[in-house]
């Protein structure tokens, strides 16, 4: 049973860290895209695309933490209450980048846009590398059981948190391109498509040099992570996720997005899954066991049916979603976000009934 | 079987041991206080979520039935606003489950097995309901007309469900039960026993109404302002007809709900129902002290109108009946009284009111087959909405603070579930500033949204009653 809550977890992690990090990606992007005129196009397209589906991909977060604090209660408060710092920054952020992303599409005037779109990009960067650094903290063992028994700072302020951080958000941004490349071929915007695919193959190539760069930074820092990573599932995972990058850099310099989509999705679950076969038997690393940090039989078994259960109606909703999405039903206007106020920012239309 | 519970719980009282090994800073109000600043502005936007997805719905079906668009412009209208709402209650909701991490590690760590397979089900709940409300928003004028009507369908499904669930595990944290305490640790915990206490029942039932007429008398305010202001064509009387019917049909029920919900108390918390009423002695015919302070020296209300035996007779139906006071428990286990009390009959007050108020609106509507005319009564409804804010508000007041000082009635105090980290003060003013800049936001977006005139939002081509072709 703590198995399949274990494979629960990760399914949420994995699907929040493609998703999620899609979404944290395509602020960075937002972030980087230049001057109000120049990001203008790139921006809309980022707006058309993530709003029908942010909140949906946001709820992933939610069902790891709620399975996390039934099906491992103790590791839960441990982790909640030593890595306090970067997980209440990361809270903040998520505050910020949801509230900023729904006004942006509001905003009357390129100022406003401006404002709220950078507070959109920004929290989109801290956000992974906050949450990267708290599950450094977890990966390297430097959470220990108790209230707040690890130490406030070093816990998510060290070398594996930074590596972690760092990768999170570059492999979110690589996502978000080939993804976005995707999109814009879709919505028939060929300069759009230029952009992310160069994107898309730059982060590409940065994330997997970070990736090779960083094994030398866990040797040193968590030998046990190390071992587990190139020993064994950890190693073949390890090589899963380089071959699926590997995949993605060359489907999308074939301008194949469809299957690129799919390959760096594998790239970043293979990772994932590798974490957990890095620190098998332990859910916190050289302090508790999954045994030890499974709830009882019971609840693992009332946890395991419900979710079971709701999986029956939450899967088909979900393929439902990216259907109509991946369809294009529920596309929305592409529209150059500075452009959006050329024509009509004298606004104030006199009101009129609509029912005569 | 309550009595039995009870029994246990006392007992298990002396013993039950943090788990994570304790907390060294017991009194952190600031704990205390951002739970209870997070769940004050979580709770009043999901009052929208509870409530707005079958409002519009309502509004859809009139519009698939006589095709007119005023009601598609409105229903649309609505889902948008619904939609930003959604926002913010999505990452509301998130920042009070990392703050049960935060604030209450122990709280967690010894019973999160317990009431969390709730948890498990609500998020399930939100997923459904973050897919959903996405194709209906973005599914207007894209898909057929029927499936997008149905795609609202299961928005409303799960709204009822969510508040369902995180219920559960309120009720459970006033009524526990599902496990036992053995040398101090919680042991065989049984989550489906923990899930369906039998607290639950009145809290959804009234919670879920309490969304009914908060967000049912906001937005009628919001048309009866325009009705003042001379905006009465159908797009605008639609909006305050609906909005209100719901409201207003939600209020009276929920008078005899709250009846349900004190007799509940009074049996599986007469504590808190003693500092509802500042009762200080166990007495049999107790009298019911309208308004007054509770003088926390004397165990007197002093300045309050005594109504004799109404007490006994609400929570027992039954005059003479004995009802329990603060004296059966020792001070340092005693809810602080006045902020319980006031906060009750706040409660009561404004429920009176706000269900006077809708019978006043179904017999004009029953009689007349029309809305009131006089200027006091869209005065009344324009006041309704905050005071129902209000109501609610003061309602979970009584209902969490009367717990105090336990966070699992009887079982484990508050203090013993708080976080070590340090810190809180920060944390709490970062969150305070940032609750703040959401709520202006949200203001400004909602008037934004709301500025454009209502025809936008239905094509030229439907304006003279034409259907849009697929
Ligand atoms: C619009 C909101 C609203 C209105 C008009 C009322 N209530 Fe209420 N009340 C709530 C909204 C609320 C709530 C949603 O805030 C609470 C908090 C916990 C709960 O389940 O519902 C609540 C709790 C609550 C409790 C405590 C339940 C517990 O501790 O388990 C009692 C005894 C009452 N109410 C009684 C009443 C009575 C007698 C009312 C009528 C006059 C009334 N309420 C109107
Ligand atoms: C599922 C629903 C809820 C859960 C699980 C829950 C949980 C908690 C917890 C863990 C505490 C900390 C204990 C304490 O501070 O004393 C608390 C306190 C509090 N909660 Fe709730 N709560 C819920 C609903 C609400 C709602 C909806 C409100 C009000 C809007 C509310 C208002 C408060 C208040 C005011 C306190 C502070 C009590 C004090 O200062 O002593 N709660 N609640
Ligand atoms: C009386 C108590 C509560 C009610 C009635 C309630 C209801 C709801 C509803 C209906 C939503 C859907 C969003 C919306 O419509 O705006 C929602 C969202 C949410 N709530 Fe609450 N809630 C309550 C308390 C809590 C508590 C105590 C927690 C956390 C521990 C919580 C966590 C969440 C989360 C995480 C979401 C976002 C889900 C998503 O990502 O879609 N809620 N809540």
């Amino acid at each position: 049973m703590a198995e399949i809550c274990l494979a629960f977890v990760m399914l949420g992690v994995t699907a929040y860290a493609i998703f999620g990090g899609a979404d944290f990606g395509a602020g960075f992007w937002d972030l980087t895209a230049g001057t109000a005129e120049g990001g203008g196009r790139l921006r809309g397209m980022i707006q058309r695309s993530m709003a029908p589906v942010w909140e949906a991909n946001h709820v992933w977060l939610i069902f790891v933490l709620v399975i996390v604090w039934t099906a491992f209660p103790v590791a839960f408060g441990s982790i909640f209450s030593t890595l306090s710092i970067p997980l209440f920054v990361a809270a903040i952020g998520i505050i910020f980048r949801g509230a900023a992303f729904a006004l942006r599409g509001q905003a009357g005037t390129i100022r406003e846009a401006k404002v709220l779109g950078g507070l959109f990009a920004l929290s989109s960067v801290l956000i992974p590398l906050f949450f990267g650094a708290a599950a450094g903290g977890i990966a390297s063992g430097r959470v220990e059981v108790g209230n707040a028994a690890g130490d406030p700072i070093t816990s998510w302020v060290n070398p594996t948190s930074a590596l972690i951080g760092v990768l999170a958000v570059v492999t979110g941004a690589h996502v978000a391109a080939v993804y976005l490349a995707g999109d814009s071929v879709r919505a028939g915007v060929p300069d759009m498509v230029q952009a992310f695919r160069r994107r898309a193959l730059g982060s590409g190539v940065i994330a997997g040099l970070v990736a090779l760069g960083g094994l030398a930074v866990v040797r040193s820092d968590a030998p046990d992570l190390f071992d587990g990573l190139t020993s064994g599932a950890g190693l073949a995972a390890v090589i899963a996720s380089g071959l699926g990058g590997a995949a993605t850099l060359a489907l999308v310099f074939a301008g194949r997005y469809g299957l690129a989509r799919v390959s760096a999705g594998v790239a970043v679950g293979a990772i994932c899954l590798g974490w957990v076969f890095a620190q098998d038997p332990y859910f916190l690393p050289g302090e508790l066991t999954l045994d030890q940090a499974a709830a009882s039989d019971a609840s693992l078994t009332a946890l395991v049916f419900a979710v079971g259960v709701g999986m029956i109606i939450l899967i088909p909703s979900l393929w439902y979603l990216y259907r109509l999405v991946l369809k294009g039903e529920l596309d929305q206007e592409f529209e150059p976000l500075d452009q959006r106020f050329r024509p009509q920012s004298a606004g104030g239309q006199p009101p009129a009934g609509a029912g005569q | 079987m309550p009595g039995m519970s009870a029994l246990d719980a006392v007992l298990a009282a002396q013993s039950v041991v943090e788990t994570l090994g304790g907390g060294s800073q017991p009194d952190r109000v600031e704990a205390r206080q951002m739970q209870a600043l997070s769940l004050g502005v979580h709770i009043p936007i999901v009052c929208f979520g509870i409530a707005f997805p079958a409002m519009i719905l309502f509004v859809e079906g009139l519009y698939l039935r006589t095709g007119d668009p005023a009601y598609k412009a409105l229903a649309k209208r609505w889902s948008k606003v619904a939609l930003v709402l959604f926002a913010v209650g999505v990452v509301t909701g998130t920042i009070l489950s990392f703050e049960f991490g935060l604030l209450w590690p122990e709280f967690m760590a010894s019973f999160g097995e317990v009431f969390g397979v709730a948890f498990g089900l609500e998020g399930i709940s939100f997923f459904v309901e973050a897919i959903f409300i996405a194709i209906y928003v973005y599914g207007w004028d894209r898909l057929p007309r029927r499936t997008h009507f149905l795609a609202g369908v299961p928005i409303v499904i799960s709204g009822f469900t969510g508040t369902f669930f995180v219920l559960s595990v309120n009720s459970w944290m006033n009524n526990p039960q599902g496990f036992d305490v053995v040398d101090g640790q919680v042991t065989d915990p049984r989550p489906w026993e923990a899930m369906f206490n039998p607290n639950l029942w009145h809290e959804v039932v009234h919670m879920y109404l309490a969304g009914y007429i908060v967000a049912g008398f906001i937005v009628a305010g919001i048309y009866a302002y325009a009705h003042l202001k001379g905006r009465r064509d159908k797009y605008h009387r639609t909006g305050l007809v609906v909005a209100l019917s719901f409201a207003a049909l939600a209020a009276p029920v929920q008078v005899i709900v709250g009846d349900w919900a004190g007799r509940q108390v009074g049996k599986t918390q007469p504590v808190k129902l003693a500092a509802f009423e500042g009762l200080t002695k166990t007495q049999k015919s107790a009298p019911f002290t309208l308004g007054g302070l509770y003088d926390e020296k004397t165990g007197e209300v002093e300045y309050g109108i005594e109504i004799p035996w109404l007490l006994s007779l609400l929570s027992e139906h039954n005059p003479t009946a004995e009802v329990t006071g603060l004296d059966s428990v020792r001070p340092e286990d005693r809810p602080p009284v006045n902020i319980v009390r006031i906060a009750f009959q706040t409660m009561i007050a404004i429920g009176t009111g706000l269900a006077l108020l809708g019978f006043i609106f179904f017999l004009t509507w029953l009689r007349k087959r029309r809305l009131p005319r006089t200027r006091v009564f869209y005065l009344a409804v324009m006041a309704a909405g905050p005071a129902a804010f209000v109501a609610m508000i003061s309602g979970w007041i009584a209902t969490e603070v009367g717990r105090q000082p336990w966070i699992v009635y009887n079982v484990m105090r508050t203090e013993q579930a708080v976080t070590n980290a340090d810190g809180l003060e920060v944390g709490y003013a970062v969150l305070v500033a940032v609750y703040v800049a959401l709520a202006v936001a949200v203001v400004w977006l909602l008037r934004r949204l709301t500025a454009a005139p209502p025809h936008t939002e239905v094509s030229q081509a439907e304006l003279p009653r034409t259907k849009v072709a697929h």
